[in-house]
């Protein structure tokens, strides 16, 4: 097993900087404009042109850069180890600008998450049991519509009905718990439920599925031959050869919104991650959106295997040697 | 070259599968599914080949169509050394040889009219057979040249198997292997396909290698036996012959225990414990963990060979059954025997 | 079949439809039988003759919501099939246990095969967990699981399949239960594995001296270990009886298709004589005999009248079938039946 742990993390790394150097590639190779004519001022001299392509490591070819980037990761910079680099825009750290912006959508996903993983297989398992009711056709009608509405839609209506029509809720813009508990949960909760809601959605259909799956399998008659009670037979052995999968989705859900939340972080302006990585693209500020690339994947790596040690604890058929 | 008696001619012939123990182990193992099996089917036969599950008799009838490659050993069919031919040296071969498959629901294509399954023998041969030629085949079966356009799924199961069959003799082929046809159906329907099997035999002079777990529908349909356990050949020989007085234990075991429609008593020899895995099958004599009559330093140590006891009756067991029928008890009293002790009544089930 | 007192199951009339959209299904129809202490009832009939569907129906576990059942199945006083659902959960895997086909699919494969015995324990009685582990243990033991103790905490998958219908039969016997109900418990088995299992079922009904319900196609099974056989088609009771009578004088030319499409293990037949045709289609059964159809021996009433389960008048010690022919017909041809079999005149 702890071998089994080694080798994956060992293939982590490997993945990651897979992501990174295809990411410098893209960067370099799509003709997007050169990043030093933006900090260069008007009309730019081009003696001035090669200071700052010089300064930003811009003259060497991309894959200097990128062994660079690799050196400078590994060795640390002057904010420590792992080292990130510099903002081409204002030159200060990355890993500062991107810690300060991970609590952010950090903390959208984990409330988020919570939300639509209850949700979502309360109303899966409740739909399945009353399998083709009223409840169970109101249930599926609410999942067409988590699933078919756009967030950005979804999250503009809910800020005009809820906050500004109703007043009830905070509006847009982060605060964080440290200043107000209050005024967090204030801005957190229409993106959260926003973001949970097409999640939501899918888990309550899947948890459906399953449920219905194995309900149908010849264990459960078995626990229905030996008298236990039906409550038992569906949360006990119903649900729980059901939730294997979903547990191993949830895993990934989470880790892909670590860079992912764009367009929530961008309704209710956030600025986390996703946001923050989308504007430096924009703005071709390459260290910023590698260092957010570089945690994306680490996220992804990480979940990827947690969820397979999970699963060999979830499913006893699975073994790692 | 061609007019030898025998169709088939196996040597040698091995295949293991290379296993991985836990999802992302770097230990292989290998499956020892089929060991050194020799045998060979002659022309105009019905060879049956029985086992329990796990045996390598399915196995083995994959490697006769060379669907499997094989591992080791030799493979001629009609004269010709097919165990190393290419998928593309084999295609004109290909047609003298086709099988009958377990499942009459899963092994029909349900978007496919019955013309067409019939039919595409034919397309893919690039041979000659239009519509009339599969009516005719459906009437061979004894189907009906209307059921052409129908789907699969307006048939029972024992039509499909009869849809099966046809498909099989569309290229006229010299040997049709059967695995399980008729399992899984109903007694009823059973005994319709094993009598169409029989007659169509007789009628286009088809040699068929059968595989079967019931030892009923083996003695009913084939000539010769070849009885398996875990992959190696245990008893070969005339059918007749070995139900009339097996040689090998486990033979005699399974003969035992195969339950009768009839009344009255009759003794059985209780094997203990489950088939081992073939992952790690014992050393030597691979039936000596279960067999009544083992002898200790011998059936461990030496590999018994396949050898005549008879006329045309080879078994591989260093203490053959002297005679038959035999009490368990008689059984177990081969002299030396070192397991002389009668399990108990409920078989303590010793594996893994 | 018995002294009453010794009767524990009294089904008469059982009934059981399954409205679905192409129609409804007339899975059983009007099926009537007993079972006694120490009885052994093989129902033998092939796929679709309701053999299964029956005895899932006096569990009660078929969809209450999908399923029309109706008749009376009695037991210990009480009517199974209108007792309230907690009522009857209370009776299963307590009196009355259960058995099924695919051991493979039967046990939870997330669970440890000592924990799901466990269960079926603390299920009917308030016991500890140590204590409910103690007794599967103990009863894994009495199956013939060998070093009960470790392979307690094995994982189903663990088990081979002989082992894994142990463990089932250990579970239905936690609590002694007064009926075991095996639907094809040995059809996924080997058959040296399928020898010991039938042996397993015979010694636990003689030590618990409890009655059997062994449900199964296969008539080998039944003629080694039933002592009343109940051949079933299209959801109908064609022939019921002692099982020496019925293997030795079968009376309906249903079961006399069934013994004569059987191959023989004992000798190669000159040929098999099948049933022609199929089973019927269960949403518009034929009319008149359900068997009709297939009949080689059908007349003239066969296809309107449906001929009653019914002991012949002539001879009252025989045992009940469903035929029209008459009874000196049917002694005639079943005679034959049963020489052939035995016989050495092919």
């Amino acid at each position: 097993m702890t071998l089994y742990i080694a080798r994956r993390l060992l293939w982590t790394i490997v993945v990651v900087f897979c992501v990174i150097a295809i990411t410098f590639v893209v960067f370099y190779l799509l003709p997007a404009g050169d990043p030093a004519l933006r900090f260069a001022g008007k009309n730019p001299t081009t003696a001035e042109l090669m200071t700052i392509r010089h300064r930003l490591g811009l003259d060497k070819p991309w894959y200097i850069q990128f062994l660079r980037f690799a050196w400078h990761f590994f060795r640390g910079d002057k904010y420590g180890w792992p080292g990130l680099g510099y903002t081409y825009a204002s030159g200060s750290s990355v890993k500062a600008l991107v810690f300060a912006r991970a609590p952010r959508t950090l903390f959208l996903i984990a409330g988020a998450s919570v939300i639509w993983l209850v949700s979502g297989v309360a109303i899966g398992v409740l739909s399945a049991v009353k399998r083709r009711t009223l409840v169970d056709r109101l249930a599926m009608g609410f999942a067409l519509f988590g699933i078919s509405t756009p967030v950005f839609w979804l999250g503009l209506m809910a800020l005009y009905i809820v906050w500004s029509k109703l007043g009830l809720t905070g509006g847009t813009g982060y605060v964080s718990p440290v200043d107000s508990i209050t005024g967090f949960l204030s801005h957190m909760i229409l993106p959260w439920t926003v973001l949970a809601l097409l999640y939501a959605a899918f888990y309550a259909r899947m948890t459906r599925n399953n449920l219905l799956e194995t309900l149908g399998e010849d264990y459960i008659r078995t626990a229905r031959a030996k008298g236990l009670t039906e409550r038992r037979v569906i949360f006990r052995h119903g649900l729980r050869a059901s939730l294997t999968p979903i547990v191993t989705m949830f895993g990934m859900d989470v880790a892909l919104l670590v860079g992912g939340a764009v367009i929530t972080e961008s309704v209710f302006n956030l600025q986390g991650l996703g946001y923050l990585a989308i504007n430096s693209a924009l703005q071709q500020d390459l260290p910023i959106v590698l260092g957010v690339v570089l945690l994306a994947s680490v996220a992804v790596a990480v979940a990827n295997l947690l969820v397979d040690i999970l699963y060999a604890f979830l499913d006893p058929r699975v073994r790692y040697a | 070259m061609n007019a030898s008696e025998n169709l088939v001619e196996i040597e040698h012939l091995t295949k293991r599968f290379a296993v991985k123990q836990g999802v992302f182990a770097r230990g292989r193992a290998e499956v020892h599914a089929v060991e050194d099996i020799s045998l060979n089917v002659r022309r105009g036969e019905t060879l049956g080949i029985v086992g329990e599950s796990g045996c390598g008799k399915s196995t083995t009838a994959r490697l006769i169509l060379r669907l499997l490659e094989p591992t080791s050993g030799t493979l001629r069919f009609d004269g010709h050394d097919i165990s190393k031919l290419s998928q593309r040296a084999l295609r004109p071969l290909r047609r003298e040889m086709q099988m009958i498959f377990q499942d009459p629901y899963s092994s029909l294509n349900p978007r496919k009219t019955v013309g067409q399954i019939i039919g595409a023998p034919f397309a893919i041969h690039h041979a000659k057979g239009g519509r009339e030629r599969v009516e005719e085949l459906l009437e061979t079966v004894g189907l009906s040249p209307e059921h052409y356009n129908r789907y699969p799924h307006e048939f029972s199961g024992g039509q499909r198997q009869r849809i099966g069959v046809a498909r099989a003799l569309a290229l006229s082929p010299k040997l049709i292997v059967c695995d399980e046809p008729v399992s899984a159906l109903d007694v009823s329907i059973q005994a319709q396909i094993l009598n169409l099997l029989r007659n169509l035999q007789t009628e286009f002079n088809l040699t068929y290698v059968f595989i079967s777990h019931d030892l009923s529908v083996i003695r009913q349909i084939a000539d010769r036996i070849a009885v398996m356990y875990l992959g190696h050949i245990v008893e070969l020989g005339d059918s007749e012959s070995i139900y009339e007085s097996p040689k090998h234990p486990y033979t005699a075991a399974l003969l035992s225990a195969v339950p009768r429609p009839t009344t009255g008593g009759r003794q059985r020899i209780v094997l203990s414990g489950d088939v081992p895995s073939p992952v790690s099958p014992p050393a030597a004599c691979v039936f000596h963990p279960r067999c009544p009559r083992f002898h200790e330093g011998h059936c461990d140590v030496e590999t018994p060979l396949l050898r005549e006891l008879g006329p045309r009756h080879e078994a591989a067991c260093h203490y053959p059954l002297e005679r038959w029928p035999m009490s368990d008890a008689e059984v177990r009293q081969a002299e030396g025997a070192t397991r002389a002790d009668k399990p108990h009544l409920q078989g303590a089930a010793h594996d893994a | 079949m018995s002294s009453s007192h010794d009767l524990l199951l009294d089904v008469r009339g059982l009934t059981v439809r399954f409205p679905t959209p192409d129609g409804v299904v007339q899975a059983v129809s009007d099926v009537s039988f007993t079972l006694s202490r120490g009885e052994t009832l093989g129902v033998v009939g092939e796929s679709g003759s309701g053999k299964s569907v029956s005895n899932l129906a006096i569990m009660g576990l078929l969809n209450q919501q999908r399923t029309a059942i109706s008749g009376e199945v009695e037991f210990m006083g009480r009517n199974l099939l209108t007792l309230p659902p907690d009522e009857l959960r209370k009776i299963r895997g307590k009196d009355i246990a259960m058995v099924f086909q695919d051991p493979f699919a039967c046990l939870h494969p997330m669970y440890r095969v000592g924990w799901q015995i466990a269960e079926a324990v603390t299920a009917h009685a308030s016991v500890g967990k140590k204590a409910a582990w103690a007794r599967a243990v103990e009863l894994l033991d009495h199956v013939g699981i060998p070093n009960a103790k470790s392979r307690a905490r094995d994982f189903p998958h663990q088990f081979s399949g002989g082992m894994r219908q142990r463990a089932m039969i250990a579970m239905a016997l936690v609590h002694n239960p007064s009926i075991l109900i095996c639907d094809e418990p040995t059809t996924a088995l080997d058959v040296t594995v399928q020898a010991q299992i039938l042996e397993l079922i015979e010694a636990v009904k003689r030590e618990f001296d409890i009655g059997v319900i062994l449900v199964t196609h296969d008539l080998g099974v039944i003629a080694e270990t039933a002592t009343t056989v109940m051949v079933m088609y299209a959801g109908r009771i064609m022939e019921y009886g002692p099982a020496q009578q019925i293997f030795e004088r079968p009376q309906h030319p249903y079961a006399w298709g069934l013994l004569d499409s059987m191959p023989s293990v004992e000798k190669r037949l000159s040929a098999l004589v099948p049933i022609e045709g199929a089973p019927p289609s269960l949403l518009s059964p034929p009319s008149g005999c359900p068997f009709h159809p297939r009949c080689r021996y059908r007349f003239e009433p066969c296809p309107t009248e449906r001929p009653p389960l019914a002991v012949p008048t002539q001879a009252p010690d025989a045992h009940a079938d469903a035929c029209h022919l008459s009874w000196e017909a049917k002694q005639r041809e079943g005679g034959k039946r049963s020489i052939a079999r035995l016989g050495d005149a092919a």
